[in-house]
């Protein structure tokens, strides 16, 4: 049986074998550059997507593993060309410089703020302490999940 | 004897035939100084630039862009750059140094007003009036005042050309005119990174490419004794000298492939014991030059009440890209053209040439971004691995680097130590002042074949040591005035890892123990250390920044035990940005652990042309050098590195990040100066002398670890 990932919205047929992991199936056959290849290793979360509303990472994540997963890259976050609030509060806190670490850092705060909508500044930094970035646009990314918190569900009160 | 402060390093060798002047202007290029070169005016409107520097993330795309549509008098989004192609952009060597808004921006800045002078004379011409009576908005000009006949950019120029140099003396806007320099421009190029759009060398895929990855040693200098291509079913093995490559079409087919192909090594000439590393360095062959001398230290020295003197070491540190480096390259065997994430695509296409008998002219590089790199990390040599495979199999090729090819190729910043003299006269003011460095130099981009990874796996020679020094002196003066003193540096000929240029080269390592021994002569003469460093700096700009971050961090105020406040300061290169940084962290008496709270930095890198790109660039200079300073060090074996991955070469990660308090010193009247790196360099002394401050502990190795931290603390005690 062949395998089938819904990517987006869009049902694919798998023509790599089951052991090649999920983020070469991404890039390479369907041809999407969100998700990067930064280690292999599961240690700096530079591949993460959406798994169901679940961040995972794909760079060892076996295809076969996510056979009829319904899996959401960035490149499909936005609904009818509005941009997700997570996308709209980084762009209006300018949080990245290289950009490289901000599409799987994306994806853990769009995850975290389905399932924790108010999180405390603990929580946010351990969602993100998988999320490794070089650049250093730490405390911007921090203040641009507490503006995608207001975006998605008021400030709160 | 004059009293005069040698506040300026100078480089005063009259042996060194490389002049640094010389070295400067080829490592920056040499620009053409035709306007037509740099700036096109399109039949839509629009206006192309023409770069020959590289974004890397820093935000210069959007910066030089505000230059020059304050200038032109364009709009910001008609204008589009292109950045860093050998064969469509001028030659500006590399995009290092922080000189990238300084040099560049200012050329750019003649450019547009070249240009602008140039359209205002044809209109005027057009119209029958003079140039004086003319306004521009955005491309569109017309008679001041009055509505009357108008004339565009687009229009006067009709797809054609300049022909003309760049004007030395085309009028230049005031600063109090500026409406784009000096705002928050958004970023150009951040909405494709936040949708998923094609943005890195790693997203550039062309048809009938081949994916590859190497097999190295994880000793540079171990030779290929044994290959079994019977090892590999489904990917072809390239071996060229001992150079080993697999190719498939298939990326995950070539990863396969380059984890079960069976390779035999050379044992290389082992490593020193990592303990032995910095007093290793101590016996290396070595260049002495003075940097800079004033008055008789020495004597000074030995005539003070009190003398003091301390070790300070540095170890190799990697820039750890998040991205392993990635490049694309084809060939047809008589020409060649890479795509890379090079700091430098004219230099590089020089040393690429060199590398494949190549004429420079058959070579084209063309930049494209790659993950931030912060010097000179593996995006050179995995270009000159995918040059020489695509040149080898004509064919497209792409090298994407595995995170431990990057940790184990990359050039490390190389280990420094540092000893400090320095001596207190009966009142408790400075008497003597006596640095000592060694270092090798920072500067090893590649030249020659040699200096590439593949090269010298393809029989290249090990290059000598460069003429040129650069890095190492980075900082090594104070900026304090002293009458006697003597900084020295050892220009070390070698060091065990392969090392070149990472942000800020020594004046990291310089800066740490310079600011670190203020502070340790400030204690010994019962000073507050601000103070303390005010005695010693006559020029404003420099006492601002210390006060202005002092009143923010509100110096003085007393700290819960087990915390403390430190404060450090540089002008960067002695010439260049003013910054001050005070830490303030708590220490973990029982284990030695440091939680850093707060930064603040008071920051004058003179005139702004963005505000939010200087903040952006502050903070993450004052992170990443934070966690140089707490974690970093490249662990190694007499067999070779060990930090491979993040697991041994750990970073900062969210749950550490401090509060980072910025304040931004404008200066529009002064020339603009990078911001880059100046950040980067009293971060490490100002979190050294925090944990002083908290617990007594003197940390004087970087990284100020808690193991350090804790035996320093015992060590204080015993006292």
């Amino acid at each position: 049986m062949a395998i089938s990932i819904t990517v987006n919205g869009k049902r694919h047929e798998v023509a790599a074998t089951p052991d090649t992991p999920l983020l070469y199936v991404l890039r390479n056959e369907l041809g999407l550059n969100a998700p990067l290849f930064g280690c292999g290793l599961e240690q700096c979360g530079a591949c993460k997507v959406l798994r169901g509303a679940e961040a995972v990472m794909t760079c060892m994540l076996p295809v076969g593993d996510a056979d009829g997963a319904r899996i959401t890259t960035l490149e499909g976050l936005a609904e009818d060309g509005e941009l997700h609030p997570v996308q709209q509060a980084f762009l209006d806190e300018q949080a990245a410089q290289c950009g490289y670490c901000s599409s799987g850092m994306i994806m853990t705060i769009a995850a975290l703020l389905w399932a924790t909508p108010h999180p405390t500044d603990e929580q946010i930094r351990t969602a993100l302490d998988g999320n490794l970035c070089r650049c250093g646009s730490h405390a911007r990314v921090l203040r641009a999940v507490r503006r995608a918190e207001a975006l998605m569900w008021g400030d709160g009160n | 004897m004059s009293n005069t402060p040698p506040n300026k390093p100078s480089d005063s060798s009259p042996a060194d035939q490389h002049t640094p002047v010389a070295g400067a202007r080829s490592f920056f290029g040499a620009a053409s100084r035709q306007l037509d070169d740099w700036l096109a005016i399109e039949p839509d409107g629009t206006v192309t630039v023409y770069s020959g520097k590289v974004e890397l993330g820093t935000g210069v795309r959007t910066a030089l862009v505000q230059i020059v549509a304050e200038e032109m008098d364009v709009a910001i989004e008609r204008i589009q750059m292109v950045m860093g192609d050998t064969a469509r952009t001028p030659n500006e060597g590399y995009t290092a140094g922080s000189m990238t808004v300084k040099s560049s921006g200012m050329t750019l800045r003649r450019v547009a007003a070249t240009a602008r002078q140039l359209l205002l004379e044809m209109a005027a011409a057009e119209l029958g009036m003079s140039p004086d009576e003319l306004t521009i908005r955005d491309g569109v000009i017309t008679p001041r005042g009055a509505a009357g006949p108008r004339v565009t950019f687009a229009g006067l120029m009709a797809g054609g050309r300049f022909d003309q140099p760049i004007s030395e003396t085309a009028p230049l806007k005031q600063p109090e005119e500026y409406q784009i320099v000096g705002t928050s421009a958004s970023r150009l190029d951040l909405p494709a990174r936040f949708t998923g759009q094609p943005s890195f060398i790693h997203d550039l895929r062309l048809p009938g490419m081949l994916h590859a990855r190497v097999i190295r040693p994880s000793n540079v200098g171990a030779k290929l004794i044994d290959l079994d291509d019977a090892s590999v079913r489904d990917a072809r093995v390239v071996r060229m000298g001992d150079f080993v490559a697999v190719v498939a079409e298939r990326e995950e087919v070539a990863i396969r492939a380059s984890r079960s192909l069976r390779v035999t090594w050379s044992e290389a000439a082992p490593l020193p014991a990592m303990e032995a590393l910095h007093e290793s360095l101590r016996h290396e062959q070595a260049t002495v030059r003075v940097a800079t001398a004033s008055g008789d230290a020495e004597t000074a020295i030995q005539r003070a009440a009190r003398q003091l003197s301390a070790t300070y070491t540095m170890p190799f540190q990697a820039h750890a890209s998040v991205g392993p480096s990635c490049a694309v390259a084809n060939s047809d065997g008589e020409s060649l053209t890479v795509w890379c994430a090079t700091q430098g695509v004219h230099p590089l296409r020089a040393a690429l040439a060199g590398l494949l008998r190549l004429p420079e002219e058959r070579v084209r590089v063309i930049y494209m971004e790659g993950s931030g790199s912060y010097g000179h990390n593996g995006s050179d040599d995995v270009a000159a691995d995918a040059a020489a495979l695509a040149h080898e199999l004509r064919q497209p090729v792409r090298v994407q680097w595995s995170r431990a090819d990057e940790f184990a190729g990359e050039p490390k910043t190389p280990a420094m130590v540092i000893d400090l003299r320095g001596g207190l006269d009966q009142g408790g003011a400075i008497s003597g002042w006596i640095f000592e460095g060694w270092s090798p130099s920072h500067g090893n981009r590649p030249r020659q074949e040699g200096d590439f990874l593949v090269g010298r796996q393809m029989g290249a020679a090990e290059p000598p040591a460069r003429a040129f020094v650069v890095g190492g002196d980075r900082n090594a003066p104070t900026d304090y005035t002293m009458r006697d003193q003597r900084v020295t540096i050892h220009w070390l000929a070698r060091e065990p890892l392969r090392f070149s240029s990472m942000r800020s080269l020594g004046a990291f390592a310089n800066t740490f123990a310079n600011e670190s021994f203020m502070d340790e002569l400030a204690a010994a003469a019962g000073a507050d250390p601000l103070a303390f460093r005010l005695r010693y700096l006559d020029d404003p700009r420099a006492r601002t920044v210390l006060e202005t971050a002092a009143r923010r961090a509100s110096w003085g105020e007393s700290l819960p035990p087990g915390e403390g406040r430190g404060l450090a300061f540089a002008r960067y290169e002695n010439t260049e940005a003013y910054v001050a940084t005070v830490a303030e962290v708590a220490v973990d008496g029982a284990t030695g652990a440091v939680r850093v709270r707060r930064i603040i930095v008071a920051h004058d890198c003179g005139q702004i042309i963005n505000p939010d790109g200087v903040r952006n660039q502050i903070e993450g200079n004052v992170i990443q050098s934070l966690s140089r300073a707490l974690k970093e060090e490249v662990r190694f074996t007499p067999a070779g590195i060990t930090s491979m991955d993040w697991e041994s070469y750990p970073i900062l990660t969210f749950s550490e990040i401090p509060e980072i308090d910025i304040v931004l010193i404008d200066q529009p009247g002064q020339s603009p100066v990078g911001s880059g790196e100046p950040a980067t360099v009293t971060t490490a002394p100002a979190v050294a002398n925090a944990i002083y401050a908290a617990c007594g502990a003197r940390v004087r190795a970087i990284p100020l670890t808690p193991a350090r931290v804790s035996a320093a603390l015992n060590a204080s005690v015993r006292k």
